[in-house]
């Protein structure tokens, strides 16, 4: 290499980290994205107490042979109270997806009360309703935060994660090309 | 003036004093789960708040990992398998020692070969700056050197 061309080194090497940053900084990267671990495995195994039934149960066997919406919430986690209206609200437009609410309810005593209440009075989106009690079923799932909600295929597969409140952009944006693609 | 910072001084250094890392009251079956406990809690990322450790973190999902490894240790987990829980849990971003993989061969040996590359490049700068160093006057040309140098003072 000619002397002339080493000088070119430096900027080079100043190009590609600027290269670097640009792409880091980019726009639709999201620096608090954390991948999930469980995109594309088998929905975890459970049996969980239901939230309407004091005596019944919830058990990953009835998330089986049709499209579920898993959606962790609490009437403590002030995002699931904006999200509810849209979860209602895509729960009657999506007649054909099962939706299943996780209320967590680990360190919230008298939260299954409150969570009934709240179900009771703005209107139920979930078919089926189960308690997570300890926050075993959470963690089993990946959960970090509420509300998390994740899109379960007719083979009981975890298909995607979704952290944060859903509304009616991210349903068009991110569910409904989804759900074409699996329905 | 210095009796009015005293207190003040005091007060913003205070919570410094009672800040220790979240406190929990538990007790260990002995001290080596005690210490197996502490090394996992340090190495272990907490999933929501990105940038510390499951021992320095209040958020809450850190609070149920940390009860959960609690659990496992005395439940007789050996450490290789509560990571295993871990990771297949929220993946290898938990992991603040990544393991050794094709992708994170980067990680591990980038720096090592960045040091290579540094001893390369020094060593071709002093090789480099050792020939110019012999490229110097020969003793005749010196000589040559000092006569004019003397020729000139004695002008």
């Amino acid at each position: 290499m000619s002397n002339r061309a080493k000088l070119f080194i430096p900027a080079a090497f100043f190009l590609v980290m600027l290269g670097l940053l640009l792409f880091g900084l980019g726009k639709g990267r999201d620096p608090n994205h954390v991948p999930s671990a469980l995109t594309n495995r088998p929905l975890p195994e459970f049996t969980r107490q239901a939230l309407f039934d004091p005596n019944g149960t919830v058990s990953s066997e009835q998330l089986r042979g049709g499209i579920f919406l898993v959606n962790f919430w609490g009437t403590w986690c002030a995002p699931c109270h904006y999200e509810h209206p849209y979860l209602v609200e895509i729960s009657e437009r999506e007649p054909d997806i099962t939706f299943v609410g996780v209320n967590v309810s680990a360190d919230y005593p008298g939260e299954p009360e409150r969570a009934r209440d709240f179900l009771d009075e703005r209107g139920n989106p979930f078919k089926i309703s189960l308690i997570d009690d300890d926050g075993s079923l959470g963690i089993d799932f990946g959960v970090t935060g509420a509300p998390e909600t994740f899109v379960i295929d007719s083979s009981g597969t975890i298909r995607y994660r979704h952290v944060g409140v859903i509304d009616n952009d991210v349903w068009a944006e991110t569910f409904e090309p989804l759900l074409a693609q699996i329905r | 003036m210095m009796r009015c910072f005293l207190p003040l001084l005091f007060l913003f250094l205070a919570p410094g004093l009672f800040a220790a890392a979240p406190i929990e009251d538990i007790t260990f079956a002995d001290a080596e789960q005690q210490a197996r406990y502490d090394k996992l809690i340090a190495e272990l990322r907490c999933p929501k708040c990105l940038n510390s450790n499951l021992a320095g973190s209040d958020a809450p999902i850190a609070a149920s990992l940390r009860t959960e490894i609690r659990e496992q240790l005395a439940e007789g987990r050996s450490d290789d398998e509560i990571i295993e829980f871990m990771t297949a849990r929220y993946g290898d971003f938990v992991l603040y020692r990544p393991r050794l993989t094709a992708g994170t061969a980067a990680l591990w040996f980038g720096p090592l070969v960045l040091l290579a590359v540094g001893f390369i490049v020094l060593r071709r700068m002093l090789v480099t700056a050792r020939a110019q160093r012999e490229d110097d006057l020969s003793p005749e040309e010196m000589q040559k050197l000092q006569t004019l140098l003397n020729d000139k003072d004695a002008r």
